[in-house]
C-alpha cells in the first residue's frame, strides 16, 4: 500500500477530488498548510508598513491506495492540480506498513 | 400647560429643599424630554463605540496571539474609567468653575438631585450629563491602548488607565469643557478634538516611545490577524460617532443634526481621499486604508462638528484624509516610533488639525451661546484670531498631556513593569496575561 501525499493550490481541491473519484479512490484527508517552494511569497502593505509574506496557503491531500494503483493516482492528481504556473505543488509517495478500518477492524487491502 | 409647568416647578423646588444644595448654583431645571431622549441615545452610542467598536477595531489589527488581550484593554478602560469617573472624575471635571480644576462637590455623585441639571446642560438630568461625559472619558483612555498594542502588561495598563484619567484627562476636560481657562479664553472644542483625540494621540505617542517598539518591528511579519473585525469595529465607530458629535449638542435640534451631517460627510470624504491616495501610490485601494480614512475624517471633524456648516465637513474630511495618511505612512517611518495602531497618526494628528480647522470654519451662528451671544466665528467669517486661540488650546493640551503621560508611565513603571518580557511577547499576551487563547 502506498500513501500518496500531494501539496496543491487550494482552489484545485475539487478538481483533484473529482479525478480521484473517477479512479475509484473514495477517501482522502485534507489539511490546510502553508509553504513555499519556487513560488516566493509576496509583500503586503498595511498602512505604510510592508510585510514580506513568505508562506503561501496550500492544501495537503493524503490518499492511501493499493501499490499497483499508486502511479495512476499520482498521474490523476498531477493532471487535475496542474495550472502551469509556479506554485502548483508536489506529490510524494511513501510506503504504508499497515492500514486498519476502525469501524470494522479490517486490515490492509480491505481497509483501503 | 401652565399647570404642568407649575407642577414641575413645585417638584423641583421641593427636591432642591430636600437634597443639599451644592457649591455651584442649581438653577430650576427645565428637563426637556426630547433633549433627554437624544442625549440618552447618544450616551449608548458613544459607549458602543468603545464596547465593542474600538475593541473590534483594534483587535482585528493585532496578531492572533494578542487579540483577546487587546479587547481586554478596551473593556478594562471602560470599567476603570467608569468607576473612577463616578467617584471623583466627574466632580473634578465639571464641579465648580475653577480655572484649572473642578471641585469635589460631586464626590461619589453626592448632591446630585434627581431632577437637577448641570449648568452646562440645563435641559437634561444631571445624571445623564454625568453619564454622557463618562463615555467620553472611557473612550479616550481606551484609545491610548492602541499605541502600545502587543506589548503592554495588563496590570500596567490598568494602573495607567486609572492614573492617566485623573491626572491628564480630567484637567484637560475641565479647562476645555468644564469652565476652565481654555474655555474662558474662547477655545472651541465641540466634541473632543482636544479632550479626546489630541489627548489620546499625544499620550499614545509618549507611551510608544517609553515602552519601545515591538520585537520584530521593521523586520518581522506583524500583519493583522483579521481585518474583518476591524471593519466591523469601524462601522460601529462611524455610526456611534453620530452620538459622539450629535450628542455633544446636548439637545435635540438643528445643531445636533448639523453636527451629525458634518460628521458623516467628513467620514465619507476622509475614507475616499485615503482610498484614492493608496490607489495612486500603491496601485490598490486597501480595506484598511478605507477604514483608516474614515476614522481620520471622524476624529478630525469632532472639534468642529457642531460649529460648522455641513459642507465644511466635506473639506475637513478631505484634509483629514490627506494629512493623516501622510502622518501614518511617512511621518511615522521618518521618526521611527512604533505607534502600533496609529493612535497618534490618526487621532493625535486628526485632533490637532481638526482643532485648528475649527478656528477656520467656525460660524458665528452655530457658536453663539448665552455667554457669547455674538458667537465665536472663525477665519472665513473674518476672525483670524480664533485660529490662534485654537493653536493655544492645542499647545496647552499637548504639553500637559505629553509631560504628565510621561510622569504617569514612570510612576506606574515603579509599581510594575510596563512591558512584557521577550518570552511573553513572543508567546503572546492572550496566553501570558490572561491564560486564554483563540483556538
Amino acid at each position: 500500500m502506498k500513501l500518496v501525499t500531494a501539496i496543491i493550490k487550494p482552489f484545485k481541491l475539487e478538481d483533484v477530488r473529482d479525478a480521484l473519484m473517477k479512479l475509484g479512490v473514495n477517501g482522502m484527508t485534507v489539511t490546510e498548510v502553508k509553504g513555499y517552494g519556487r513560488q516566493k511569497g509576496h509583500t503586503e502593505i498595511y498602512r505604510g508598513a510592508e510585510y514580506a509574506v513568505n508562506f503561501l496557503p496550500k492544501l495537503r491531500i493524503e490518499v492511501a491506495v493499493a501499490s499497483d494503483r499508486a502511479n495512476t493516482a499520482v498521474d490523476a492528481i498531477a493532471t487535475a492540480a496542474r495550472t502551469g504556473q509556479i506554485g502548483d505543488g508536489k506529490i510524494f509517495v511513501v510506503d504504508i506498513d499497515k492500514a486498519v478500518r476502525i469501524r470494522t477492524g479490517e486490515t490492509d487491502a480491505d481497509a483501503l | 400647560m401652565i399647570k404642568a409647568f407649575m407642577r414641575r416647578a413645585a417638584l423641583t423646588g421641593a427636591l432642591s429643599a430636600v437634597t443639599a444644595a451644592p457649591a455651584f448654583a442649581q438653577q430650576a431645571a427645565k428637563i426637556d424630554p426630547a433633549d433627554t431622549v437624544w442625549v440618552t441615545t447618544s450616551t449608548a452610542l458613544v459607549l458602543m463605540m468603545t464596547l465593542p467598536g474600538l475593541a473590534l477595531f483594534y483587535a482585528g489589527m493585532v496578531r492572533k496571539k494578542n487579540v483577546l488581550a487587546t479587547m481586554a484593554q478596551s473593556f478594562a478602560a471602560a470599567m476603570i474609567a467608569s468607576l473612577l469617573w463616578m467617584a471623583i472624575g466627574y466632580s473634578l471635571t465639571f464641579g465648580g468653575e475653577g480655572a484649572y480644576i473642578g471641585t469635589l462637590d460631586r464626590f461619589f455623585l453626592s448632591g446630585m438631585a434627581i431632577d437637577g441639571a448641570h449648568p452646562l446642560a440645563r435641559t437634561i438630568p444631571e445624571a445623564l450629563f454625568m453619564l454622557f461625559q463618562m463615555t467620553f472619558a472611557v473612550i479616550t483612555v481606551a484609545l491610548v491602548a492602541g499605541s502600545v498594542a502587543d506589548r503592554m502588561r495588563f496590570t500596567a495598563f490598568a494602573w495607567f488607565s486609572a492614573l492617566w484619567l485623573i491626572v491628564v484627562y480630567v484637567p484637560i476636560a475641565h479647562v476645555v469643557w468644564g469652565g476652565g481657562f481654555l474655555s474662558a479664553a474662547g477655545v472651541l472644542d465641540f466634541a473632543g478634538g482636544l479632550v479626546v483625540h489630541l489627548n489620546a494621540g499625544v499620550a499614545g505617542l509618549v507611551a510608544a516611545y517609553v515602552l519601545g517598539s515591538r520585537r520584530g518591528y521593521g523586520s518581522e511579519n506583524l500583519a493583522p490577524f483579521d481585518l474583518s473585525l476591524a471593519v466591523i469595529g469601524t462601522g460601529l465607530l462611524w455610526v456611534g460617532w453620530f452620538g459622539f458629535n450629535g450628542g455633544s449638542a446636548l439637545g435635540a435640534g438643528s445643531r445636533a443634526v448639523y453636527a451629525i451631517t458634518a460628521t458623516h460627510l467628513a467620514a465619507s470624504a476622509g475614507a475616499f481621499v485615503w482610498m484614492a491616495l493608496e490607489w495612486w501610490t500603491r496601485g490598490k485601494p486597501s480595506v484598511l486604508g478605507i477604514i483608516s480614512g474614515a476614522i481620520a475624517g471622524l476624529g478630525t471633524i469632532t472639534p468642529a462638528s457642531g460649529f460648522v456648516l455641513p459642507w465644511h465637513g466635506l473639506v475637513i474630511g478631505i484634509l483629514a484624509g490627506l494629512v493623516c495618511f501622510w502622518a501614518c505612512t511617512w511621518l511615522k517611518l521618518k521618526l521611527g516610533y512604533d505607534d502600533s495602531l496609529d493612535v497618534f497618526g490618526i487621532h493625535g494628528v486628526g485632533g490637532l488639525i481638526g482643532t485648528l480647522l475649527t478656528g477656520v470654519f467656525a460660524t458665528a451662528a452655530l457658536t453663539a451661546s448665552p455667554e457669547t451671544p455674538g458667537g465665536l466665528p472663525g477665519l472665513i467669517e473674518g476672525n483670524a484670531r480664533q485660529v490662534l486661540l485654537q493653536a493655544y488650546g492645542v499647545a496647552v493640551t499637548a504639553i500637559w498631556c505629553g509631560v504628565m503621560t510621561y510622569v504617569v508611565l514612570k510612576i506606574v513603571g515603579l509599581m510594575t513593569p510596563l512591558r512584557v518580557n521577550t518570552q511573553e511577547e513572543m508567546q503572546g499576551l492572550d496566553i501570558t496575561q490572561h491564560g486564554e487563547s483563540l483556538q
